[in-house]
């Protein structure tokens, strides 16, 4: 039990610190909605690390279900309905539908052709979206209204808009530990391993891997749409492959071991994003490098840093010692 | 007719633009098992460079040929300062570490030459003027710029293979790209095979964004579309493998072009003018990775398969 509690514990304090946020002096429009963003690329972090720390699947295309999720929103918007129980079940079965199609491809690779023929949907998927005129092509659609929920405006209050992201990230959180450690996960996991062995104990990893590649999906098509709701902006943008190469990032800075590492990787991105911009004109030429250091220097991501100087100071106190006598 | 000829001349000089880039991609993927995200910028310097030298002397030439020292240099501090700690981390870690200098690059590029394209000059010199061409079939002219490109594209990729199958480093680079413990094993300072092998790469890339300089605008980030055409070729081609580069890189470039110009006018066939417009527009971008994912469907290694599949 305290073995599970300190593995989560990083984790439980940044979702408790998100909870805590909007009455610690962070409660007006633009810190929330700045965390608000955070938490939704959490959510389609968390679901991307569920393929590349779970399944091994690294994908390159993951930003394409978010966008799909997005342009449905956008899509009836144009059409009049923004009805969220039917806006937000189409927006996450148009992100899984996609997945699947390009998930029963793609799982036939693997490795490096796996990361590139993911690449190559989210490619598509994104020069398709720059090609709907009616939805503004390579400008973008302005939302005309968030979506409502049974006639209501639940998603226009920014303190509720919070809590419901917060609510969702740790739903995917606590799911996608469940999942993981459920007999389902250990497959994935085993097929990570040792694919041979999965096989030989008479698992075929396929239609695992095709199960967890469409949750995973669905999962980024409803960041999507809440992203919709939250920016009230959709584009192309949203799709380009340097986005999945930043959802990959917040997996990987924040540690791919534990899904819990997304979300601090997630906050981590876009806190650093907001604040360097706000201080520099050109913030990319410390961004960048930051970046570069983190995977040289923090193997394990952010969630494996406090054991990692722990293993360091341990490391450096008996030599102190020696010194001393 | 002779559009359709324009167009595949046109797709040929793209497709050897594109192996030029690949080449060095798949070497360095081939021999290092490095994915190295972070190769399209060596195109961009290469074209930065090759224009700013071009208008500072007042000779494109001189300015191209003085780009390729500067590609290579920056290809070995590049190596020197971050490359170097990757080979020996996962693929995950090699994406992410060149993608952030990606980042780094193409911002410092904004912070030095500003946002907006750089002017380039006219590669002078050239039959037919400046701005003329060569007839090619009757009246159809073709810009000499142009022909020359491909002409150097088929001169590099003979020299490449001649480089790669023919001579001891060759062999060298072929052995280490299978056994690399082997030839370490063997007296060969692999460290310095790969440092060598990562720098002839870049400069290669940088030449290549020289030699595209003329033709398309000299920007920030314009090495990024081109880098990821560059994935796509080497997946199809096969990694490792420089004649299947080349070949992919030609089946690209002429993809690339001739639907361009054709898929529109094709659809027009079935659609509405404006829809048929839009459609055809973005068929044409897709149509390249639509092939990948068929090739890939059912040749998950490539076209030819060899050296190092990953």
């Amino acid at each position: 039990m305290t073995a599970a509690f300190r593995k989560h514990a990083l984790a439980l304090v940044t979702l408790l610190a998100l909870a805590s946020a909007p009455f610690l002096g962070f409660g007006d429009g633009f810190a929330l909605g700045l965390l608000a963003r955070a938490m939704i690329l959490g959510m389609a972090a968390v679901s991307l690390s569920l393929l590349v720390g779970g399944a091994g699947l690294v994908s390159l295309g993951h930003a394409a279900t978010m966008g799909i999720g997005a342009y449905t929103v956008v899509a009836f918007d144009a059409a009049g309905i923004s009805e969220g129980l039917i806006v937000f079940p189409a927006a996450i079965a148009a992100a899984a539908a996609y997945s699947l199609v390009t998930g029963a491809v793609s799982l036939r690779t693997s490795g490096v052709h796996f990361i590139m023929i993911t690449l190559a949907f989210g490619q598509m998927a994104f020069f398709t979206t720059s090609s709907f005129s009616s939805l503004g092509g390579d400008d973008g659609y302005t939302l005309y209204a968030r979506t409502e929920w049974l006639g209501t405006h639940l998603m226009d209050s920014r303190l509720t808009f919070h809590f419901l992201c917060l609510g969702l990230l740790a739903l995917m959180w606590v799911g996608g530990n469940l999942l993981l450690g459920s007999r389902f996960g250990r497959v994935l996991r085993a097929a990570r391993e040792n694919p041979q062995r999965a096989l030989a104990v008479g698992f075929q990893p396929y239609p695992y891997r095709l199960v967890a590649y469409v949750m995973a999906g669905a999962v980024g098509g409803l960041a999507g749409a809440l992203l919709a709701n939250a920016t009230e902006f959709v584009s192309p943008a949203l799709l380009s492959w340097t986005r999945s190469g930043e959802l990959l990032f917040m997996v990987i800075l924040g540690g791919v071991g534990q899904l819990g590492g997304a979300i601090l990787g997630a906050l981590a991105i876009v806190l650093l994003e907001e604040s360097l911009s706000h201080l520099l004109v050109y913030w990319r030429l410390v961004f960048g490098p930051l970046l570069v250091l983190s995977v040289l220097f923090l193997p394990d991501g952010l969630i494996g840093a406090p054991l990692r100087l722990r293993a360091a100071v341990r490391f450096a106190t008996p030599k102190r010692r020696n010194a001393d006598a | 007719m002779s559009m359709l000829l324009v167009q595949a001349l046109n797709g040929l000089q793209f497709g050897v633009l594109l192996f030029l880039v690949a080449a060095g991609l798949s070497l360095v993927f081939g021999v290092m098992d490095l994915i190295n995200l972070a190769h399209g910028v060596q195109y961009m310097l290469g074209a930065y460079v090759a224009a700013t030298l071009g208008v500072w002397t007042g000779n494109f030439w001189l300015g191209a040929l003085l780009a390729l020292p500067v590609a290579l240099l920056v290809g070995l501090a590049l190596e020197w300062l971050v490359f170097r700690h990757l080979y020996r981390r996962d693929h995950l870690s090699q994406v992410l570490a060149t993608f952030g200098v990606i980042l780094t690059v193409d911002e410092a590029t904004r912070a030095l030459w500003g946002s907006a394209p750089q002017t380039v000059l006219e590669p002078t010199g050239l039959a037919g003027g400046p701005l003329g061409g060569v007839e090619i079939v009757a009246g159809l002219i073709y810009p000499t710029y142009r022909l020359v490109i491909i002409g150097i594209g088929i001169v590099v990729p003979l020299l490449l293979w001649f480089l790669v199958e023919r001579t001891r480093a060759g062999m060298l680079v072929r052995a280490g790209a299978t056994h690399p413990a082997m030839v370490s094993a063997l007296g060969v300072d692999i460290r310095r095979l790969f440092t060598v092998v990562f720098a002839f790469g870049a400069m290669l890339a940088g030449f290549a964004g020289a030699l595209a300089s003329p033709i398309f605008p000299v920007a920030p980030g314009m090495g990024d579309t081109v880098l990821i055409l560059c994935f796509v070729v080497i997946v199809i081609g096969g990694v490792g493998s420089i004649r299947g580069a080349f070949i992919a890189a030609l089946l690209v470039g002429l993809l690339d072009s001739v639907g361009r110009a054709m898929l529109p006018d094709l659809l027009r066939l079935l659609l509405d003018p404006s829809s048929a417009r839009q459609t055809g527009a973005a068929l044409a971008s897709m149509l390249v990775y639509i092939v990948m994912a068929a090739i890939l469907f059912f040749r998950p290694a490539g076209l030819f398969p060899g050296g190092r599949a990953a």
